[in-house]
């Protein structure tokens, strides 16, 4: 058991930590990509939108 | 033009097979019943006997009342929008709300009086303590937010609602599953696992209803015309997503036999325990924030006519608050058997939770740039705006309570009680009670509400019953883990339990004090709600009736 818990630590210390790094790396690129200003603009007015 | 050929009238796949469905499960709660180990699992039975009866019955019946045709997906080129689910899961949330808030002011008084649980089982705290969080947190927060969510994802797709039946269902069923939930804890059945305390068959029957509403939902946003999914869509959807996960891990049991209600879960000792808390705080994280911070990212930008303040914060936030809410549930457990680095991780991602929860409140409340103005006139959105602040307070106080070592002052004070209803009445329920006062006119088509007058003063009344609650709590809390850990010259712990709640007193009657002003606030709602249903001003539809005859004059 103390291997197993050492593997999984390792793992998560490691491997884990980065895997969270990119995800948040890949929001903040999709989130503020200039060329999405439009898109974006246009969807914070979706609730103001009538049929 | 010549008579239209009538299309033949015969039963949908969809009809017939849940009056078929409903038939036969009536049939198996009447075996259940009959041979039942307990009088009170029977009683259940019966009840999903004479529920299944009835609902093969309207489906029946219903199939006979409508027209041989479909309702249209559009109508003059508008979507045609299917808002009966909607209706009735908001004017169940006033009822259950009332219901949900008098239970706690009941249990309030008996903290403070207990002769008021009568000497009768059936009134115990121990029984109307997890009916008042049910009744809150499930059949009022729950009916408000399928009603929230069922409104937005048709106006944001523009389509209707997926579904002919289903919708119906999952309105009804989860309904009926909290009556059963409610039922039971009066008659003493219970897991006796905080906000997850209904039995196995009961779990059962909310997983059915809530796939079926996973598949309305999502069948109605991979059916909208916008391209582009709203903010609001997303949160919902990781709401209903994770709840089902959260249900099913968390109630993992074996039923000692289909004739009893006593089940036992898979997990055991400390990790049952972790279970729990990664259920009991993501209930916290994704019920009871993730669900009505999509109410807050449609109602406040519609009600203030601004649009949401920062798109781009929307998303960083979102994807920030669902990545680490799932793993702070550990700081319910701090010094406990749970390992020391579980605990740790709990508390550091509960810290850094701090942040997404603030990006939520800053986008909120910034919606209203150039609209600050409409606080003075509307009280609707001074609700909902008053919430948000409450949402940024309670998740600042959170990461605060999650470091161990102020948790070793407030966990199981009454310091943990004023946290929660901080969320839970300043937040959750604000945000609610601005999502309804939105939702009446829209959904029965009158210009305003009945009495804004009213507004105000319900916004009034239970503001100061929030302040009574979490002032008299944050006192009573710290009095008390102070109390509980003093000790004398000697050694000896200076004060004896009894001492520690005599101590309390006054502050029980203070808090009681705030809650009856909460529920008063509430009744002056519900009675805002019937006169504008019953009695408002219609809205006249111009633009409807001149349309068909301009384009005839052409």
């Amino acid at each position: 058991m103390p291997a197993a818990y050492k593997f999984f630590a390792e793992f998560a210390q490691t491997w884990g930590l980065l895997y969270f790094v990119g995800v948040f790396l890949t929001v903040l690129v999709y989130a503020l990509a200039p060329s999405r200003k439009d898109r974006f603009d246009a969807a914070s007015r979706m609730p103001l939108q009538e049929d | 033009m010549a008579q239209a050929v009538a299309p033949s009238k015969g039963m949908t796949f969809g009809e017939a097979g849940s009056a078929l469905a409903f038939a036969g499960l009536a049939l198996l709660s009447i075996i259940i019943a009959a041979k039942a180990y307990t009088p009170e699992y029977a009683f259940h039975a019966y009840l999903f006997a004479a529920a299944s009866v009835a609902a093969t019955f309207a489906i029946v019946n219903r199939y006979y009342e409508r027209p041989a045709q479909r309702p249209p997906q559009t109508i003059g080129g508008k979507p045609n929008y299917n808002m009966g689910p909607v209706k009735f899961a908001t004017i169940a949330s006033v009822i259950w709300g009332i219901a949900g808030f008098t239970i706690g002011l009941l249990i309030a008084l008996q903290l403070a009086f207990p002769a008021l649980n009568f000497d009768t089982s059936w009134l115990s705290f121990g029984r109307m303590r997890p009916l008042h969080t049910s009744a809150v947190i499930f059949a009022f927060g729950g009916n408000v937010l399928i009603a929230s969510s069922f409104y937005v994802v048709q106006r944001t797709c523009r389509a209707r609602l997926v579904g002919d039946i289903t919708p119906w269902f999952v309105v009804l069923g989860y309904n009926f599953f909290i009556v059963i939930a409610g039922t039971g804890y009066l008659l003493g059945i219970t897991q006796g696992k905080e906000y997850a305390e209904p039995e196995w068959y009961a779990d059962l029957w909310l997983t059915i209803v809530w796939v079926a509403y996973l598949l309305v939902f999502l069948g109605t946003v991979m059916r909208r015309k916008e391209p582009h999914i709203y903010v609001a869509n997303w949160f919902y959807l990781a709401f209903i997503l994770t709840i089902a996960v959260l249900h099913l891990g968390n109630n993992a049991t074996i039923p000692v036999s289909i004739f009893s209600p006593k089940s036992y879960i898979v997990w055991s000792g400390v990790q049952d325990a972790l279970v729990q808390w990664w259920y009991g705080h993501n209930a916290v994280g994704f019920f009871l924030t993730a669900g009505f911070l999509a109410i807050m990212y449609y109602f406040i930008p519609k009600r203030a006519e601004r649009p949401v303040y920062s798109y781009r914060l929307s998303i960083i936030h979102f994807w920030s608050l669902i990545f680490m809410y799932i793993w702070a549930g550990p700081h319910h457990l701090h010094y406990t058997a749970l390992p020391d680095w579980a605990q740790t991780l709990g508390m550091v991602f509960s810290t850094m939770l701090w942040m997404p929860s603030w990006g939520g409140m800053i986008n909120g409340l910034m919606t209203l740039s150039g609209a600050w103005d409409k606080l003075r006139t509307d009280p609707v959105l001074r609700l909902m705006v008053v919430s948000v602040a409450f949402y940024g307070m309670s998740t600042f106080e959170g990461p605060l309570m999650s470091v161990k070592a102020v948790n070793s002052l407030s966990h199981y004070t009454d310091w943990t009680i004023g946290h929660v209803h901080s969320g839970a009445l300043g937040w959750v329920a604000y945000v609610s009670f601005g999502a309804i006062y939105c939702l009446v006119p829209w959904l029965w088509n009158k210009k305003e509400l009945y009495s804004m007058k009213a507004v105000s003063w319900h916004f009034w009344i239970s503001t100061l019953g929030i302040v009574l609650y979490i002032s008299s709590m944050w006192v009573a809390g710290i009095l008390q883990g102070l109390m509980w850990r003093a000790y004398t010259g000697l050694g000896f712990l200076e004060y004896s339990f009894i001492e520690t709640v005599e101590a309390m007193h006054p502050f029980y009657v203070i808090r009681a004090l705030g809650g009856a002003l909460f529920v008063a606030g509430s009744l002056i709602m519900a009675w805002n709600v019937w006169k504008t249903i019953s009695a408002g001003q219609e809205v006249e539809e111009v633009s409807q009736a001149i349309q068909p005859a301009l384009i005839a004059a052409e």
